[in-house]
């Protein structure tokens, strides 16, 4: 399954070196205690900057809700039509959210509602990125 | 005669601005448009985006009764509808180019302001702003040219172009690596753009409120009988026949559950739309269409992907701008025309504006009553781009017909004196209020 690989910027390099060490870290604002992602320059809630901070997050997750890509328009995607999109909302903060092939759930047959957890993909030597299983 | 828009501060985006200074003070006194083709095959020199969008000027003029020397305004998305991912269009040049005034990238598939005052001969214009949006901002900020007086007598043009093979899958789209936003979509299969911005909340809406995904048939129907009333468009002037329930349900998946006839067809065509202001308006060749208020917003993302709650909040803010703006409420609009680019988002704006009194969660079951246009809730009368491919310009353009009263087999019945039109998506875009009065 060739993803497509993501570049990281000045702004996203903490997280990206982060999920290449196998861990989940989001900013949080500790002026208004919230997660952010993907990352902003300043906390999008309360305008800080200063205040931003990395923090490691426990990588669970529900599944809210999912399309199936039948005729998308990434070319390095396509080979793998039909796949999953799901989207997981983040047990400690639910307005975050991330996207999912669900690896290892076949096309169609996404258990919405059920229960992930992070897991780790490589897409090319040296760069993972941040997917998610069903645990239950 | 070139300026930056980013030097000129016309847009109405915040919340709370109050009703606009210039309520009724502007109209459209005409429009243009030119064929609607599936694309343009390289070779026809009178079929370029920029021959194309000459004529649709021309038309425009002729309709308001306006010379070349009166006009003093050009508002053109300089941008091909495609985009940097476009098709083949991203990889066609360098090339051949053909002669003057199609030696360069310019006429052919992209359009400037610059480029058309040169070619039309248009000596007076002193407004040709660059770097300018889509045509849901630009009606805006024609509109507030006009008021502000940066010129008179304006232009408003939008190329639409679409050029051989399947449509953006050129650029960034055919690139293994993903920056900037796209490196926090793409790896997982998200393209960037309207159909996945609206196909997730558009799942939980039907989780939320109940309803199928089908659902939304009677709507896309009548987008395509809309369309078939509509002669420039793409579907009548194509002679395509009527979309039945059968072909909308049997229709193959893009992204699952959107189907093929959610989406709009891409197209190659240019339409133009003549601002002035509503006193030298009053003495042209039409009946004035007036801007009763124009509104603009880009609400950013709070996480990878909106929600339901997220694109109600942003379609409550947006109809709170226009309506405050306009002086007006949902009840005071006759005539609307949100757009439908893909299906799945329409309803979203139907029932933030609460048009016919549709609140939330009430739209398939307004889009199983009757929505055609000789009926008592005539929605979305242009067709939009479902029912006219997509030019994005429908909806502007059956608006100023309705309120003319010459929408022809696609008049409504109802009271016909406002309209709303836009091109948007739920987070950006801008709306656009008209009225047959000023006030």
């Amino acid at each position: 399954m060739p993803k497509i690989i993501p570049v990281a910027d000045e702004l996203s390099k903490t997280f990206w070196d982060g999920v290449n060490d196998k861990r989940l870290i989001l900013q949080h604002c500790a002026a208004c205690d919230r997660l952010q992602y993907p990352p902003k320059p300043a906390c999008q809630f309360c305008g800080s900057g200063e205040k931003l901070e990395w923090k490691d997050v426990e990588g669970k997750g529900h599944i809210s809700t999912y399309i199936v890509i039948e005729d998308g328009r990434l070319n390095r995607r396509m080979p793998d039509q039909p796949y999953n999109l799901a989207l997981i909302t983040l047990d400690e903060d639910t307005s975050v959210n991330f996207y999912s092939n669900l690896p290892g759930v076949p096309p169609y047959e996404v258990p919405v509602g059920s229960a992930v957890e992070v897991m780790f993909e490589e897409v090319a030597p040296d760069q993972l990125i941040h997917e998610w299983k069903v645990v239950g | 005669m070139m300026a930056t828009q980013n030097q000129y501060q016309w847009r109405r985006d915040k919340d709370g601005l109050g009703v606009w200074d210039h309520r009724g003070k502007v109209a459209v006194a005409g429009y243009g448009h030119s064929p609607v083709d599936r694309r343009w095959d390289e070779r026809s020199m009178d079929q370029t985006l920029g021959a194309y969008t000459i004529l649709a000027c021309k038309l425009a003029m002729e309709d308001a009764g306006v010379t070349p020397a009166q006009i003093d305004g050009i508002i053109c998305c300089d941008s091909h509808i495609a985009g940097g991912s476009g098709g083949t269009a991203s990889n066609w040049a360098p090339r051949p180019y053909f002669d003057p005034p199609y030696d360069s990238e310019l006429g052919l598939t992209l359009i400037n302001g610059e480029w058309l005052a040169k070619v039309m001969e248009l000596p007076n214009v002193k407004f040709a702003p660059t770097g300018v949006p889509t045509i849901g901002e630009m009606m805006g900020m024609a509109a507030q040219a006009v008021a502000d007086g940066k010129c008179n007598t304006c232009l408003v043009i939008y190329p639409t172009g679409n050029l051989e093979g399947r449509y953006r899958r050129g650029g960034e789209n055919a690139e293994d690596y993903a920056k900037g936003a796209r490196q926090w979509v793409a790896p997982w299969g998200n393209h960037g753009g309207n159909d996945f911005i609206n196909i997730f909340p558009h799942n939980q809406y039907c989780l939320k409120y109940g309803g199928t995904h089908d659902d939304l048939a009677p709507f896309v129907i009548n987008q395509h009988r809309n369309g078939l009333l509509t002669p420039w468009g793409y579907n009548a002037s194509h002679g395509l026949e009527q979309l039945t329930v059968e072909d909308y349900v049997t229709s193959r998946y893009i992204l699952n559950p959107l189907r093929l006839w959610d989406c709009d067809r891409p197209v190659n065509a240019s339409a133009a739309y003549l601002f002035t202001t509503a006193e030298r308006a009053r003495d042209m060749k039409q009946p004035p269409v007036y801007v009763l208020n124009h509104s603009q917003h880009n609400f950013p993302n709070r996480t990878t992907q909106p929600d339901l709650d997220e694109i109600e909040d942003w379609t409550d803010r947006a109809a709170k701008r226009m309506f405050e703006g306009a002086g007006l409420g949902p009840a005071d609009v006759d005539i609307f025309n949100p757009y439908d680019g893909y299906a799945t988002m329409t309803q979203f704006y139907l029932e933030a504006f609460q048009w016919h009194g549709v609140k939330r969660g009430d739209a398939f079951a307004f889009y199983a009553d009757d929505i055609r246009v000789e009926g008592p809730h005539p929605f979305s009368s242009s067709g939009g781009n479902l029912g006219n491919g997509r030019t994005r310009t429908a909806m502007y353009t059956d608006s100023i017909q309705q309120l003319r009263g010459a929408a022809g087999p696609r008049q409504v019945t109802v009271r016909a004196e406002t309209a709303l039109a836009a091109f948007v998506t739920p987070s950006s875009g801008g709306w656009i209020m008209f009225g047959k009065h000023p006030s």
